[in-house]
């Protein structure tokens, strides 16, 4: 880890809140006044307990919830301020994954991954076609071009989902909860593909989890989030920081055990 | 029977063609405008993509009032209608006119339901990448909902049958007019047995070919 002192940072949230109206009536806060930034190149990761804003907060970096008041910048733009349009445009080059896969059920995984590239019409046929194997390679799918999901097993059908979010040369992946579904095997297989993409991609990669194991694992910064703020901020590899969470202290622990190097360096 | 059959054939050959004709108009009008009415109704709807909230419930006052009429008396009422558009108010074609009418907002809240079916997370991720309002509908909603919108139509197309057979009351030919005129004015109870059989041998074709082909669209 040899980072350059104050390298920009790649998504920049500033003083972000955001409230919702409860169905009873009344108003939750489920993000309050949050500043955060995310390096080009790093994993981050979310933790916090269910309701804790987390995925609030993640979503909030493609704008797919407006915050009430603050800014949220991405690759030099304020998303904030943009036009509809600017913001689709903007949003090409933020992948995003999710619990669920949210994949088209009645296209093929070809047809899926062509989606992006299809809805912003920069690409002839054969270019297309090429980036789509490109990516379908890049996550060991090729094989499967032509299948429909419902016949692939919840790790192929995430990679898919990872393959469609590469597909439009995202600096940003944004991960919401990308594991929870899945069995531990097949977690740490899509885990082992996030990493290999963050490495040969340099994509950066924002992940929500309450798997605190996937976590420790993967991040090399990651942030607690209880009550709609930031609890805790650090950086996984330095084991020295005291850490003031009982999910921060958990995470050194699972940080400790799948990189016990790490702990004596 | 059979003799009967014979002479009444030419009749019920006609009829059979009325009734086709009553059917393909309706349900065209229905797919055409109905269909892009229940795309604007679920857009609009609570909850979903969209602003436009206040159109959506016109639509939705306008569905819901235009539903609420019973065949009969919207088929009385649109006859100044029917005459500026058929040219006539007796015939197949005249049908027609109030036979949309009434499907146009039927087949809309069959699309609005069915989009509502469509998982909420698929058109967020579409939303993400970037989709217009536009590909979201042509690439998303309907792609997905395909094959419980031929479902609906399917549905459609067999409740019109029998409304095609009310049209019989005002003159609108038809099967179900030849059923009515000669089986139960005329007490031919062969006739009414023919026309009823031919019915029923309708409605089991459209119900297994619209099944048939949803099953094949429907890659879930």
């Amino acid at each position: 880890m040899t980072t350059t002192p104050t390298p920009a940072p790649v998504i920049r949230i500033e003083h972000a809140s955001k409230a919702f109206d409860l169905p009873e009536g009344g108003r939750f806060d489920a993000v309050r006044d949050i500043s955060l930034d995310i390096l080009p190149g790093e994993i981050f990761g979310l933790v916090g307990r269910s309701g804790a804003g987390k995925s609030t907060l993640l979503r909030m970096m493609n704008l797919l919830e407006k915050p009430d008041s603050g800014s949220i910048t991405v690759s030099g733009q304020e998303l904030t301020t943009l036009s509809p349009r600017a913001l689709r445009e903007a949003r090409r080059r933020i992948g995003m994954i999710y619990q669920h896969f949210n994949l088209l059920a009645n296209a093929t995984v070809f047809e899926n991954v062509a989606f992006p590239l299809r809805i912003h019409g920069a690409m002839n046929a054969p270019r297309l076609k090429a980036r789509v194997a490109e990516c379908l390679e890049l996550v060991g799918l090729v094989d499967k071009a032509g299948s429909y999901p419902s016949r692939l097993s919840g790790g192929q059908k995430q990679r898919v989902a990872i393959a469609r979010a590469l597909a439009n040369y995202p600096t940003v992946l944004l991960c919401d909860e990308p594991t929870s579904a899945l069995d531990p095997d097949t977690t740490r297989s899509v885990l082992d593909t996030l990493r290999d993409i963050n490495a040969r991609l340099g994509v950066t990669v924002v992940i929500v989890s309450h798997e605190l194991q996937a976590l420790g694992s993967l991040c090399a910064r990651a942030a607690v989030v209880e009550d709609g703020s930031i609890a805790e901020l650090f950086d996984l590899l330095d084991h020295s920081a005291p850490r003031t969470t009982s999910l921060g202290r958990e995470l050194l622990y699972y940080s400790a055990e799948t990189r016990p190097g790490a702990l004596h360096a | 029977m059979l003799e009967k059959l014979l002479l009444v054939a030419p009749e019920l050959w006609r009829a059979f063609g009325e009734t086709l004709l009553m059917l393909g108009i309706g349900l065209s009008a229905a797919v055409l405008l109905g269909g892009p009415l229940g795309v604007a109704l679920f857009l609009s709807g609570s909850g979903e993509p969209g602003r436009g909230r206040s159109i959506g419930q016109a639509l939705g006052w306008l569905v819901n009032t235009m539903r609420s009429f019973p065949f009969i008396i919207l088929m009385v009422a649109l006859v100044p209608l029917t005459r500026i558009v058929a040219g006539t108010s007796i015939g197949p074609l005249a049908a027609s006119v109030p036979l949309s009418i009434a499907a146009i907002p039927y087949f809309a809240r069959l699309v609005e339901q069915q989009l509502h079916e469509v998982p909420r997370g698929v058109i967020e991720a579409a939303e993400a990448m970037g989709a217009t309002r536009l590909q979201i509908v042509t690439r998303v909603l309907l792609l997905e909902a395909r094959s419980g919108l031929v479902l609906a139509l399917t549905v459609l197309a067999i409740s019109f049958l029998s409304y095609s057979a009310v049209a019989g009351v005002v003159g609108g030919g038809g099967i179900g007019d030849l059923a009515i005129r000669y089986g139960y004015y005329r007490f031919e109870t062969d006739v009414m047995v023919i026309t009823v059989a031919i019915l029923v041998a309708m409605v089991q074709l459209i119900q297994f070919g619209g099944g048939r082909i949803a099953r094949r669209l429907d890659k879930r």
